[in-house]
């Protein structure tokens, strides 16, 4: 609770100071905000209070989650310097939404009523809407922020209608009271709950980018700035899949049998959707898109092998690809602006003139690949053990071919990168404090893939 | 203790070197350090030959901190694999001509994959070496990738493809296996402690083959093989042929052996021939091969296909045999990419109807390089005679005809080693081949211990044949 406080004073205290005109205080100001607010927020470890009549529900859960989505928003707010260097103005409005975004998403890992779900998914999607078309003067922005807009509020509407069904059946929009419901009405389900469960579960299917609902992002991905994109696909997508798990199993986990078909159709479309359709990128933006769809697929296994461990691997799995993602997109941002492409080959010979950038971004696309030993092989091999122990062999051999293609697309840029010439003369500058963040996240994949069992065991 | 050594030693040189730091000294470091290893591996030899059991194992239970349990096992078999590597390390490195180009990042990719290989062949839990598996994939992808010759984005890229496919084949199978244990475990012994009916073994079969059959590689899976062998820097090459391919022929022994006995007892009609066919195959268009580099790679599909006859056998003789042959075809085919990157820095070509008269102008290496054509063709007295007549011996008792056609390899080897030797060494002298010096002491010294290998294991064969033995029952 304090953390979602402390986040929403730093985003008044930056916007005043936008209000008058002052530059310099305001980065400043959050990089020591985002941080105390999450040493307040751990304050409340282990004691699981619930506020609100059980609205919000502080637990480790929660609390593991918002550390991953604060520290992650940081990251973006320590390249946010770089990319938005030419523009001079204070950018206030950019910087508060992305902490309201993020306040939105801390919202939603730890809801204990499905009101607070759906005020949550607002608060962030509103925020990335127009995060979205910021960058006013562009038509790939603007198309991407009205694509957003319009699909999102599509699932928007399908989410709040199935939290009505779901209230109309159970009589209570409260995670508990509706696993109550749901334990004594297990043997005969009313439809209402079915098809609430449902049409919740397909608005949560959007969020997180799954197939069949997955169309919005590759083109909201592409057309954004870049810097919001990584914001979408690390936080958006992270808090979404937070909520959905916590959603599955605190309410419904005790009747799978309505749900656990459905979701793995999901997961099997969008693992294969998403890695087919990244083989054939040329953009490396897109490619990312993509990825970050057949990554969803990847997340959606945990929840269909429920179990109290599931989430220490969910918090792994979430980890490893933001991390991976977060540096791969800060190299490409730094690409980009000395290319001005996000074609692949952009990446042409950058080990020779930048390697920290070359050996960063490769240790992110292996890790993404889930190359051992780097976290996103721990990562995928928890997962894959814990779904395998409940049964699902069929879905593990899916997402391992999945992988298996994904080597392919995940290896060109490193190819490119070490065995092409370069095609820029002189070496692309970036700040140092820039370069020490690249290299903390790539040092941070190879000691997590190490020691992952210390994120397991965590929650 | 020894082990940990073993393994971190080599990781920590590599680190050291990836960060750039030794310049000019990164060649001298990395051979050091490789040395230190080799060292290192001798002691653990020692102590292996002292050991009681004639084991060496390390087990630490870290299952909260690094969600596996590291068990770490060396038997006689993982010992000679051991002993291949931190031997075969040293001269790989030493033998690096190119200095300009291939800087620190080069032995740090070296000793990165010495890492692993080590890993590989000690390991004594699935995911663990899965791990070490797959780490070994990546450095030897990146020297070609970067250090590569024509055209080596494309086959860098087929050969990745190739080998993560029977990986994750690979990794299917042992999740499955995992889910099969009781209670759930991923150590070699709770694996081998199944006892799966035929209906599960195939499939589980079938998964690890494709695996160890794209790795070694056999016959339908080979066609990375030659292009990237082709495409590599030597050193590459020697990694790939000397050591890598030798995970895919201890993945045999380690998994399909004890897992699958019934498929390796009862289905060897089908795939022996299979394996056969390629070896012949192999052999064929070694002879036909215009170039040395690339006929070095068909002679090495012929080599180990007869390798992996003589696993999957089912016999102890073939399967003694084709470990020490294991041992052998890594010291040999080191050493005949050696004299290959002879002729090629001295006459820039290895197209072998450019060559011709070195033995005139130089009598060292003309000799040194009988010696390893002779160790090719598994002369009496040299390594490979014996690892290939146990091999043959095997194959002969579990199925005549197969073991028949796989002796005619022999001959078909004699053919195409004496053939090239021939053409390349004797003749009139080329224009390539005019100005031919002869080996320096420093080169001498690299073929050293591998022409002491040839003769000692080709000799005395019998204290690695007791060691085995014990291994193989």
């Amino acid at each position: 609770m304090y953390a979602i406080i402390t986040i929403s004073i730093v985003a008044l205290i930056v916007l005043f100071f936008g209000a008058i005109q002052k530059k310099a205080p305001l980065l400043p100001i959050i990089y020591v905000g985002l941080p105390l607010a999450f040493l307040l927020h751990l304050m409340e470890w282990n004691k699981n209070i619930h506020y609100y009549n059980n609205m919000y529900i502080a637990d480790n859960f929660s609390i593991a989650f918002n550390g991953v989505l604060i520290f992650t928003t940081l990251l973006v707010f320590i390249f946010a310097p770089v990319y938005y260097k030419p523009v001079t103005r204070p950018l206030e409005d950019i910087y508060a939404l992305i902490l309201f975004a993020l306040v939105g998403g801390l919202i939603m890992t730890g809801f204990g009523n499905l009101l607070m779900l759906f005020v949550g998914i607002e608060t962030l999607s509103l925020s990335l809407y127009i995060l979205a078309g910021s960058k006013k003067f562009d038509p790939n922005s603007n198309e991407a922020a009205m694509k957003y807009f319009l699909t999102g509020s599509f699932a928007s509407g399908f989410l709040l209608f199935g939290i009505a069904l779901l209230y109309g059946a159970c009589g209570s929009m409260n995670l508990e009271e509706i696993k109550q419901y749901v334990i004594l009405h297990q043997a005969n389900m009313p439809g209402m709950l079915t098809i609430g469960l449902l049409l919740v579960a397909i608005g949560m299917a959007f969020k997180i980018g799954a197939a069949p609902f997955h169309f919005w992002a590759p083109d909201v991905y592409e057309g954004s700035p870049t810097l919001i994109t990584t914001f979408m696909a690390t936080v958006g997508k992270v808090a979404a899949i937070a909520a959905f798990f916590r959603l599955m199993q605190s309410s419904f986990g005790e009747v799978e049998s309505i749900w656990k078909v459905t979701l793995t159709i999901f997961a099997i479309a969008t693992i294969l959707i998403g890695n087919l359709s990244a083989f054939y990128q040329d953009n490396v933006k897109r490619m990312f898109a993509y990825s970050g769809i057949a990554h969803a697929g990847y997340m959606l296994i945990a929840i269909i092998a429920l179990k109290q461990e599931a989430s220490g691997v969910l918090l792994l799995y979430s980890i490893s690809y933001t991390i991976a993602t977060i540096t791969a997109f800060a190299v490409l941002i730094l690409v980009r602006e000395e290319t001005g492409t996000f074609s692949i080959k952009a990446f042409d010979g950058l080990s020779k003139h930048n390697p920290t950038e070359a050996f960063a971004m490769t240790i992110a696309m292996l890790s993404l690949a889930g190359i051992p030993p780097l976290v996103g092989f721990a990562a995928k091999y928890n997962l894959f053990v814990s779904a395998i122990e409940q049964g699902n062999l069929p879905l593990v051999i899916v997402a391992i071919i999945g992988s298996m293609i994904s080597v392919y697309y995940y290896i060109r840029p490193v190819i490119a990168m070490y065995a092409n010439e370069p095609s820029a003369t002189s070496a692309i500058d970036s700040s140092s404090n820039y370069k020490k963040q690249i290299i903390l996240a790539a040092f941070l994949m190879i000691v997590l893939g190490l020691i992952p069992g210390v994120i397991v065991n965590l929650i | 203790m020894i082990i940990v050594l073993l393994l971190v030693l080599p990781l920590l040189a590599s680190l050291l070197l990836f960060t750039g730091k030794l310049g000019k000294h990164s060649r001298d470091f990395a051979l050091i350090a490789s040395l230190v290893e080799f060292a290192v591996a001798l002691v653990a030899g020692y102590a292996f030959t002292f050991a009681d059991n004639k084991i060496l194992n390390l087990s630490l239970n870290l299952k909260q901190l690094l969600d596996i349990d590291i068990i770490i096992y060396i038997d006689s078999i993982s010992l000679i694999m051991v002993m291949l590597t931190s031997l075969l390390i040293p001269i790989i490195i030493a033998s690096n001509n190119n200095r300009e180009v291939r800087n620190h990042n080069f032995y740090a990719l070296i000793l990165l994959m010495q890492m692993a290989l080590i890993g590989v062949f000690t390991a004594s839990e699935m995911i663990l070496f899965y791990i070490f598996w797959e780490l070994a994939l990546m450095p030897v992808f990146l020297i070609t990738a970067i250090w590569g010759g024509e055209n080596r984005k494309k086959i860098s890229v087929k050969f990745l493809i190739y080998t993560v496919v029977g990986s994750f084949a690979m990794l299917i199978a042992i999740l499955y296996l995992y889910t099969l244990t009781t209670p759930h475990s991923f150590s070699f012994e709770s694996f081998y402690q199944l006892k799966l009916p035929y209906a599960v073994q195939v499939p589980v079969f079938l998964a690890f083959f494709l695996a160890f059959a794209i790795k070694i590689p056999l016959f339908p899976f080979h066609s990375w093989q030659a292009e990237t062998y082709n495409v590599s820097p030597v050193q590459g090459s020697m990694l790939l042929a000397g050591i890598m391919l030798k995970m895919g022929l201890y993945g045999i022994i380690r998994f399909i052996l004890p897992i699958c006995p019934d498929v390796v007892a009862g289905g060897s009609l089908i795939f022996l021939p299979l394996i056969l066919f390629g070896v012949i195959y192999g052999a064929i268009i070694a002879i036909r091969q215009p170039k040395l580099k690339k006929m070095i790679a068909f002679v090495s599909l012929s080599h180990v296909g007869i390798i992996a006859l003589g696993l999957l056998s089912n016999n102890h003789y073939g399967i003694e045999g084709a470990i020490l042959q294991m041992f052998s075809h890594g010291v040999n085919v080191v050493g005949f990419f050696l004299c290959y990157q002879m002729i090629v820095i001295r006459t820039g070509t290895d197209i072998i109807s450019d060559l011709g008269g070195i033995a005139s102008a130089a009598p060292r290496f003309a000799t040194i390089f009988l010696i390893i054509v002779l160790a090719n063709v598994a002369l009496p007295f040299t390594n490979s005679f014996v690892g290939e007549f146990l091999i043959l011996l095997g194959l002969f008792q579990s199925n005549v005809y197969i073991g028949v056609i796989a002796g005619l390899t022999i001959i078909l080897g004699a053919v195409y080693m004496l053939k090239m030797y021939q053409q390349v060494m004797y003749g009139p002298q080329t224009i390539a081949t005019q100005k031919f010096a002869d080996l320096t002491t420093g080169e001498i010294l690299l073929f050293v211990p591998i022409i002491v290998c040839v003769f000692w294991v080709g000799i005395s064969p019998s204290f690695v044949l007791q060691m085995l033995q014990t291994a193989v029952n």
